[in-house]
């Protein structure tokens, strides 16, 4: 195709993302290498209808007067990426030279915010996207082999968890595996142990934030597989029958290959999603348990003192550990790109 | 007299028209645009009407009342003009609008129009009028008078007495006998933001933005937080108010400490289990740690009107939010919606709590530029302390720490 | 076809299959059907702290409404907060954001697609990078030039930024599905003497609907439950369903009506599965038709 053709059909698109997009990310990457201009602190008198007290207030006109010129505000380079709710290298440097062993080191280590939040997050993107992924799959064959009359309310129901906004679904299951919810006694009983609560105890959170996940992106990679089956060659299927080939090696050299590629589209995106969680760490208030980088720029962003500076950087660390997530896959698909290209 | 719902709708139709076509005289604007951000919750809509009625053909009236009005309110009101002339907000949101230099001082405005407002509405900061507060609210006691009986206790005045009648309570019966807001987002933070001032002590050293937390008290809070925990459901660290109050309504609790402005909901007897709403009482909030006064802190909703406005626009918005908190606006229906810090205000059995809290000397809730982020810093380092991952003093040491970090990046510490 | 496939199974085999996709479908449907029975309870039986089986039983709907079921959630929600409104507002923005994102995202993943040039993998790339950006971060950046131009709390700025967001999956998507399209469809059309517009429009958009239809039922979810975006950059008359759900739920300081909002969604779910039940017929007999060909 030619460069100007190719030019004018991606141009909406392109334009759509560069505004809304890209140049957000450059004030982003620009935000996190720029704080706040140094306050100025001044002690007054504060009274409110409950009675007066001493107290400081920022002095808006001398902040102002040392930010004059600097409307980004103060450059500090990487010093947000490393301090302590972030990267934390001089705290790493402290606790390496005093702990008393790996065991200690690694307690110390996960007790930092960033660390202890990555730490959840890998867990729950490692075991979140394959489990989703093959529970898709296995449900994409399941209705692809039941009568047409009922694919339809097969597909409805199967995409439900996804359908459901998370807002109320999250709030309805939440309340479900609750020690006195459906779930929870359910739960109770085939443990034998009266007292279990899911919500108390921080393992069983895990366990249930990625049991969630698991359930509520399946039905993502269901759809994805489902429409791919349709797309698989019957001639060639038809053919490996009369070649004498068993069932399984049919799914095994015919349509698992024919899959492929929408597998590492899945891959992508849901380890993409799925290392941005927070979604359900918010709804199912798992915040005592289990933090992950998206929850820390949920919260800088939310609180009354916003943390923007501390959210950009988060963002960036974010996008560059799914960059290096998806390295792997990345490589693959260039060489497939290169491939296809000679 | 007998009149039917539709009737009686009717009528109150036709009289907040009439009012309204009245008000329109009263506000006494003659041109200008008003926006107004705030919550979204009865008591804001109330205030909000009533500024909304102020609208005529050449003054326009809008609303924006959402639960995202903390996140919205600053940018809208840095854009020049801004979205937003006047903001409803409370204790701690109007210190960010303060700190960015969005709100205006009112005191010329005041001298204008507004030599009816009562003094002590005020919220004035270095001499300077920046909010008129319209409300009053604070976290307090709760406690089933049947249950306390039943128990032999008398209702706790301190939080060791409450340790103690939770034990006898839980003796009786009852298996998680406390309930309280422990949940982690931000209300792990304002229950430790309560117990600490209660406790008598400061967040920072004086005059600055140093953290000093880690002392005695720190640690004295803390214990307290945990012994308390001790007699709550386990999956405490997920409890927000609404749990609470689900729970309270179950009969599930004997003593609680919640939101002043659910005491309403607690009492009125809907979705409540049998005999739980008739034996609520709503009462002030215990001291702590040997102190004379609530351990809880006291908060306001008021409303401020915007810098980046023309003085037009302004006069119009300061004489709607005024039309919006004028004594009128309460009525049989309103005078329940909150703890109205508004002249004519007949205080209901349901704002007790928080008028005894009030009347005991509780602190306000700190208004201090950076406390927000000890705010957020306390609420996500405590649970592992409640948990019993790590001592008091390492908990309070990691608050300090996540705070130093954050203070820095705001420019408040070096 | 591929029933004819499916004929040969083997009993067990098929036993084993229908066992598995009912098991899934009762967790997948199970709190589904839970919160539609529930939304016509009371508050106190559907998230009883006494007894789960009160949600079955409920006695305190009997008690305070005199039945077994009310419809108070739904009066609640749909007459007296006029959650209609809402409703017709994510129908706006839904159809819109859904029509446009197919059709920037054809237009650009077919020349993805057909291009071959080192460019396009850098291109899809970098639209990657850009989807892994947390939205909130995004979002919190558009608040401020938003209300300094006046277009914060427009439907219009809620629909181009949901596009824009949802700008690389959709390209992603369409671009593998367009690799699958055989080339030789659109160069020999291109041969008798179309332009490139030409052969992309008679040939190519009549074959691509499969997938069209797949990537627009995400573009359609992702618009239909979007909470971050809708919620910081609509205003109040602007609200759609999922932000309007929130508020029902209430604040810190003040209780909501969590029915309301249970009642809410049951509903905004009815439409939904009209939708499903129509598209998938598109979807089989959209794609087998293309497959033939590949």
């Amino acid at each position: 195709m030619k460069h100007k053709t190719f030019l004018w059909f991606i141009l909406p698109s392109a334009v759509a993302m560069l505004l809304f997009i890209a140049l957000p990310v450059v004030s982003v990457l620009l935000q996190s290498v720029f704080a706040p201009h140094e306050q100025v602190i001044r002690e007054v008198e504060k009274c409110d209808v409950f009675g007066c007290k001493k107290s400081t207030t920022v002095d808006v006109e001398a902040t102002a007067a040392l930010s004059e010129g600097a409307p980004l505000g103060r450059f500090v380079g990487t010093a947000i990426y490393t301090d302590r709710n972030h990267l934390a290298l001089s705290e790493i440097g402290a606790i390496w030279s005093s702990s008393k062993g790996p065991g200690d080191f690694l307690d110390q280590i996960f007790n930092l915010p960033f660390y202890g939040a990555l730490a959840f997050t890998l867990t729950y993107t490692a075991l979140v996207t394959p489990f989703a992924i093959l529970l898709g799959f296995c449900i994409a064959l399941a209705v692809n082999a039941i009568p047409r009359l009922l694919r339809g309310p097969a597909i409805f129901f199967s995409l439900l968890p996804m359908i459901v906004t998370p807002l109320v679904g999250a709030l309805i299951l939440f309340w479900m595996v609750d020690a006195r919810g459906i779930l929870g006694v359910a739960l109770q009983s085939l443990a034998g142990d009266p007292d279990l609560s899911v919500k108390a105890s921080t393992p069983l959170m895990w366990a249930m934030l990625i049991v969630y996940g698991v359930w509520s992106s399946c039905p993502f990679a269901f759809v994805v597989y489902y429409a791919g089956l349709q797309t698989v060659p019957q001639d060639t299927l038809e053919s490996a029958m009369i070649d004498g080939a068993t069932r399984w090696q049919r799914l095994r050299y015919v349509i698992i290959p024919h899959l492929l590629p929408l597998t590492t589209f899945l891959v992508l995106i849901k380890i993409m999603d799925n290392f941005r969680v927070f979604e359900p760490i918010v709804s199912f208030n798992g915040g005592a348990h289990a933090q992950s980088l998206s929850y820390f720029i949920y919260a800088d962003l939310t609180a009354t003192n916003k943390l923007l500076s501390s959210a950009a950087a988060t963002s960036v660390l974010t996008i560059l550990g799914v960059i290096v997530l998806l390295s792997p896959v990345i490589v693959r698909t260039r060489r497939s790109f290169a491939r296809a290209a000679s | 007299m007998t009149m039917s719902i539709r009737g009686l709708a009717l009528s109150a139709l036709w009289g907040t028209t009439a009012l309204a076509g009245a008000a329109n005289a009263d506000c006494g604007i003659a041109a200008g645009k008003v926006s107004i951000i705030g919550n979204d919750f009865p008591a804001v809509h109330t205030v909000a009407d009533a500024a909304a009625a102020c609208g005529t053909g050449t003054v326009g009236v809008k609303t924006n009342l959402t639960k995202d009005h903390e996140k919205l309110n600053a940018p809208g009101m840095t854009a020049n003009p801004a979205e937003y002339s006047a903001a409803i907000i409370s204790s701690s949101s109007l210190v960010t609008l303060m700190s960015a230099g969005l709100v205006r001082p009112l005191d010329d405005l005041i001298a204008a129009h507004g030599a009816d407002i009562p003094r002590n509405q005020m919220v004035t900061i270095d001499g300077k009028v920046m909010a008129v507060a319209f409300m009053a609210n604070a976290q307090h006691m709760f406690y089933r008078k049947d249950l306390l009986d039943a128990a032999g206790v008398a209702p706790p005045k301190t939080y060791e007495e409450l340790l103690a009648a939770a034990g006898k309570v839980r003796d009786g019966g009852t298996a998680s006998p406390f309930c309280s807001t422990y949940g982690v987002g931000w209300n792990l933070g304002q229950e430790f933001v309560n117990m600490y001032l209660g406790m008598g002590g400061a967040f920072f050293k004086p005059g600055t933005a140093e953290p000093a937390i880690n002392n005695e008290k720190g640690v004295a809070a803390l214990e307290m937080m945990k012994a308390l925990s001790g007699y709550m459901n386990p999956d405490f660290l997920t409890f927000d108010s609404n749990a609470v109050t689900a729970e309270w309504e179950a009969g599930n609790c004997a003593i609680a400490t919640l939101w002043g402005s659910r005491a309403g909901v607690l009492m009125d007897g809907k979705e409540s289990a049998p005999g739980v709403a008739e034996n609520t009482m709503a009462v002030a909030t215990p001291s702590a740690g040997g102190s004379s006064f609530p351990a809880t802190t006291l908060w306001w909703d008021g409303w401020s009107i915007a810098t980046n406005v023309s003085d037009e626009d302004a006069a119009a918005s300061f004489l709607a939010m005024k039309a919006g908190i004028a004594p009128s606006i309460l009525t049989p229906d309103t005078m329940g919606q909150a703890v109205w810090m508004i002249e004519g205000y007949q205080p209901t059995p349901a704002a007790q709590g928080v008028a005894e809290s009030i009347a005991g000397g509780a602190p306000s809730y700190p208004m201090e530029p950076y406390m927000g982020a000890m705010h957020m810093a306390a609420d996500g380092n405590i649970a592992d302390f409640l948990t019993g991952k790590e001592d008091a003093a390492t908990a309070l040491a990691d608050i300090e720490a996540a705070y130093t970090a954050a203070a820095k990046e705001g420019g408040f510490l070096k | 076809m591929t029933s004819s496939v499916a004929g040969h199974r083997s009993l067990p085999l098929q036993a084993l299959l229908a066992g598995f996709l009912i098991l899934w479908i009762v967790v997948a449907a199970f709190p589904f059907f839970w919160t539609l029975w529930g939304s016509f309870k009371v508050e106190g039986d559907f998230f009883s702290r006494a007894d789960w089986a009160n949600a079955l039983t409920g006695p305190m709907t009997r008690a305070e409404t005199g039945g077994a079921f009310t419809g108070q959630g739904y009066y609640g929600a749909w007459i007296t907060n006029e959650f209609w409104r809402a409703g017709l507002n994510t129908l706006i923005v839904v159809v819109s954001v859904v029509t446009i994102s197919l059709a920037f995202g054809t237009l650009g993943g077919y020349a993805l697609a057909r291009s071959g040039h080192r460019y396009v993998f850098w291109i899809l790339m970098i639209a990657l990078v850009f989807r892994a950006m947390p939205h909130l971060t995004l979002v919190s950046g558009y608040l401020l030039p938003f209300f300094q131009w006046n277009l914060w709390g427009h439907l219009p700025t809620a629909i181009i930024v949901l596009v824009a967001i949802n700008q690389p999956f959709t390209l992603w998507m369409l671009t593998s599905f367009f690799q699958n399209i055989p080339k030789d469809l659109d160069e020999s059309a291109m041969v008798d003497g179309c332009s490139r517009f030409q052969a992309f429009r008679l040939v190519i958009i009549p074959v691509m609907w499969p997938g069209v239809i797949t990537t627009g039922l995400f573009s359609f979810l992702l618009a239909y439950n979007d909470f971050a975006v809708t919620a910081m950059l609509l205003d109040q008359q602007n609200q759609t369903m999922i932000p309007r759900i929130a508020s029902f739920l209430g604040t810190t300081q003040t209780k909501g009506n969590v029915m309301f909002a249970v009642s809410a969604v049951v509903s905004a779910t009815a439409p939904l599965f009209l939708l499903v039940m129509v598209f998938q017929r598109q979807i089989v007999s959209g794609l087998t038709a293309g497959a033939v060909k590949g």
